[in-house]
């Protein structure tokens, strides 16, 4: 007869992985479960031990630990270990001790072995200690869009393109080419005025009837349109639109105003529409004819912000929306500027530092900035118009949301107002004399970008640097060391974070534990191999391009670079919605176990690839 | 050594073949001829089995098992695949008032064998193992009484009593003077508040199975507490 282990089924079924597997196979789970009870204060596992077992904690906690001794993770009630070493040679890879009173459940290899055969996501999730499960969660979280709120109106940027129903095939295929449009509405001239349009012919038409089938083209489009047409009211909505086209499988949907067609909208004008939104802000942002004016835009910043965010746009589409919409209030403030002060006596070019040169902004930030001047400046004589032009663009960033640089680098600095020949003095003495003590305050000068004027000096300064980093194992070392100051935590434990020491704290500041030394981190490997690129995923493209890092450990960073930027700007979206001031600090209580589980395997991404800078640029040199 | 009237015994292992020489019923014979450890045989080498019964009421002479749960286990391991759990149709009537402490209804029992039926395979399961319950008043008292009452014949076998055990060590926790100024009482040994102390987690309680598996739990966090790998069965049996 059927034993029934209820109090151990309900247990398990609650818990990840087992929480998707199907009753039968729950229950062959339980069967063969051994129960172990463990006092506080002993080892279960050591390592290298043989394991034919996957451990999982019925109450209690237990701590697991690297080679080195170091913590490696705590678990508590429902926490899975000896999954690696049943994955990989049967020999306990962490160590595992109970810290309190615990009862574990033994799964034998057998059964675990069997439940990774049948049920993909049983095995996903045990073998994706740390990247595979990150990648998993960055590819949902880009899923889904809500359009509900938008009208279908906004897409439309042009009048259809109306053709008459006896005009010969090869002719509309000719006009469609010419006016750039993979769609047309076919008219009928015989036709009642009722109607406005009888057809619509489409690429996709012009390839399958006619091309595949050998038509000629000397044909009237009549003969191969399609008249089955479905329509939309201007009034409806995006999510509307879309639905309606995939329902029917059509690519191109009429919109009509009182019947009357008023435009075309494709499957492509939706995905676009995303972007359109900071497009609009920033061609605001070029109206505005004052400071007060600026400020006064910069508070629907967060509407804009929110709505990319809602929208489940990547960060890497927010982070350069929001860094073009700074870049907008720069060069808009300094054409203020010139036409307050008059036009510049020497030729300049404005410089963006930070995370807006990189394309990663987010809602708070402050500004980074500095100025290039020409060659022949004489602070005599121009000193005074560049201090005033800085000092309006600063004050007028500050008056819109961009908070004054903590740490002084702001083109009101005269320190950072040099010429193109001082930058590059001051860049060699940096890379070519390093210390980390001088190089801890100016890493974001190697991220760098021309804001306003002569942006090609930007580009100029650019390649100096880079062609004096390049390779540079001295000044790389010294980067890297800086780029390891920064730790992540090892991950959560109930409500709290916990760190690598054991300790708890209440919150973590994405931003200093996260993104910030990941940006770091790549930069010293853009820095090594002379990648042009900014931003930290183009970065990483050309790394991985390079080949420095181990198979797949560069895809690994672009998805912790992604859910750890995605968690910190959905957080940010939250506290605005819910009317608290923004920042970068979140609480783990406020965190779904999801995001702990996906912030932890990023932590830990990060955390490898620290130890692999180090390794790959410190070794020999100190 | 005591048995549960309080008759000593002294051999257990001596004390178990004789019985099944002198047996009538051959499932009891075969029973007792596997035997049991030797006194002396420390607790890491032994294999037990927790059990526990559900009963229709208090009275081992009035009332009857409706349920056995039972489990095999050692220190290390309680072996859930080798768990097993039969319904019993009871020789009196099931009332209300104990459907309320187990759950279990006519419904569950309807088709269930009787006592007879299952002690066969019943006692295979136990034969050769040190048997483990929480209160042997109950376990023992009922096995016997209820076979007596069926096949005029009991049957008497050691066991570890997880309860008594609790109260051995909650009794000698509150001894001395300081305790006694300091009211210390014994704390309560009923499975699932002394499971508390060894910080086991809480199971929905009065199902046999859950119960056996609960009692297991609890000798093994017992023996990391209190005894050693190597104590003598001597010590703990009853």
């Amino acid at each position: 007869m059927e034993v029934e282990l209820l109090e151990i089924q309900d247990f398990i079924s609650q818990y990840p992985p087992f929480d998707e597997l199907p009753e039968d196979a729950l229950i062959e789970v339980v069967k063969s479960i051994e129960i172990s009870y463990q006092r506080a204060n002993t080892n279960i596992v050591e390592f290298k031990d043989e394991i034919n077992e996957l451990y999982m904690l019925r109450s209690g906690v237990v701590e697991l630990y690297r080679r080195n001794g170091n913590l490696y993770n705590r678990l508590d009630q429902g926490g899975l270990f000896g999954q690696m070493g049943l994955l990989t040679n049967n020999k306990v890879r962490f160590p595992a001790k109970a810290t309190k009173d615990t009862l574990l459940y033994c799964i034998p290899g057998h059964i675990f072995y069997d439940l990774c055969e049948r049920f993909e996501y049983f095995a996903d999730y045990v073998e994706s200690e740390d990247s595979a499960r990150l990648k998993q969660a960055v590819t949902s979280k880009n899923q889904g869009s809500d359009l509900t709120t938008s009208k279908v109106t906004t897409l439309l940027t042009r009048e259809p393109l109306i053709l008459a129903s006896d005009t010969t095939i090869q002719r509309v295929a000719q006009i469609m080419a010419e006016e750039g449009q993979s769609a047309a509405l076919i008219n009928d001239l015989n036709n009642e005025q009722e109607k406005h349009f009888v057809g619509l012919i489409t690429e996709h038409d012009l390839c399958a009837k006619v091309i595949a089938s050998g038509l000629t083209v000397d044909n009237p489009v009549s003969s191969v349109m399609s008249t089955d047409l479905i329509s939309l009211d201007h009034n409806a909505y995006i999510s509307e639109a879309m639905l309606l086209m995939l329902r029917n499988n059509v690519h191109h949907l009429p919109i009509l105003k009182k019947d009357r067609p008023i435009g075309l909208i494709e499957v492509s004008d939706i995905v676009r529409y995303e972007s359109q939104n900071s497009l609009l802000f920033v061609s605001s942002i070029f109206q505005q004819q004052s400071t007060e004016d600026l400020a006064q835009l910069s508070n629907q910043l967060k509407d804009c912000f929110i709505r990319m965010v809602n929208e489940d746009a990547n960060s890497h589409m927010v982070g350069r929306a929001m860094s073009e919409i700074g870049r907008s209030f720069k060069q808009r403030l300094l054409e203020l500027a010139e036409e307050k002060f008059g036009p510049p006596p020497i030729p300049y070019c404005f410089l963006a530092l930070g995370s807006m040169a990189r394309d990663e902004q987010l809602l708070v930030t402050d500004q980074d900035n500095g100025l290039i001047l020409d060659n022949n400046y004489d602070p005599e004589i121009h000193g005074e118009y560049f201090e005033k032009l800085a000092h309006f663009v600063c004050d007028g960033l500050d008056a819109c949301g961009y908070t004054y640089c903590t740490g002084d680098i702001m083109a009101t600095n005269p320190e950072y107002r040099k010429t193109q020949m001082q930058w590059e003095a001051c860049f060699g003495e940096w890379i070519d004399d390093p210390n980390p003590k001088a190089l801890l305050n100016c890493n974001i000068f190697f991220d760098l970008n021309g804001v306003y004027g002569r942006t090609k000096w930007a580009e100029q300064l650019n390649r100096f640097i880079l062609s004096r980093t390049k390779n540079n194992k001295r000044f790389l070392a010294c980067l890297a060391r800086n780029a390891l100051n920064r730790k992540p935590p090892l991950g959560f434990f109930k409500d709290f974070v916990m760190e690598n020491d054991g300790r708890h704290n209440n919150s973590i500041n994405l931003k200093r534990r996260g993104t910030a030394p990941l940006a770091d981190l790549i930069r010293v490997h853009a820095l090594a191999i002379g990648s042009q690129s900014q931003n930290s995923f183009q970065r990483l493209d050309d790394i991985i391009e390079a080949g420095i890092l181990p198979k797949s450990k560069g895809a690994d960073l672009h998805h912790a670079m992604e859910l750890i930027s995605i968690v910190r700007l959905r957080h940010q979206a939250l506290d605005v919605e819910s009317d608290i001031e923004p920042d970068n600090n979140i609480e783990p209580e406020n965190m779904s176990d999801l995001e702990r589980r996906y912030l932890k395997d990023a932590f830990l991404v990060l955390s490898n690839a620290q130890n692999f800078l180090k390794y790959r640029y410190t070794a020999n040199t100190f | 050594m005591h048995n549960f009237i309080n008759k000593e015994i002294l051999n257990w292992n001596a004390y178990l073949q004789l019985q099944g020489r002198h047996c009538k019923d051959k499932r009891l014979a075969e029973f007792y001829q596997a035997g049991t450890y030797n006194d002396d045989t420390p607790l890491k080498e032994i294999e037990f089995v927790a059990l526990d019964f559900e009963t229709t009421g208090l009275d081992p002479k009035q009332n009857s098992i409706i349920s056995i749960g039972l489990v095999p286990f050692n220190l290390n391991r309680v072996l859930c695949r080798k768990a097993k759990k039969w319904y019993i149709t009871p020789q009196d009537k099931l009332e209300e008032e104990s459907i309320i402490i187990h759950g279990i209804t006519h419904s569950d029992l309807k088709g269930a064998p009787d006592l007879l039926r299952v002690l066969g395979p019943f006692l295979e399961q136990i034969a050769g193992k040190v048997v483990v319950v929480h209160y042997r008043n109950i376990e023992r008292a009922f096995l016997d009484l209820n076979l007596r009452a069926l096949i005029d014949e009991g049957v008497i076998f050691p066991v570890i009593d997880t309860m008594q055990i609790e109260a051995t060590i909650q009794s000698k926790q509150c001894e001395g003077f300081l305790n006694w100024l300091k009211r210390k009482k014994p704390g309560s040994i009923r499975l699932g508040n002394s499971r508390l102390r060894y910080n086991l987690p809480s199971y929905q309680p009065h199902d046999a199975l859950t119960d056996a598996i609960a009692t297991a739990e609890l000798l093994q966090a017992q023996v990391r507490y209190h005894y050693s790998p190597e104590t003598p069965i001597k010590d703990l049996w009853l």
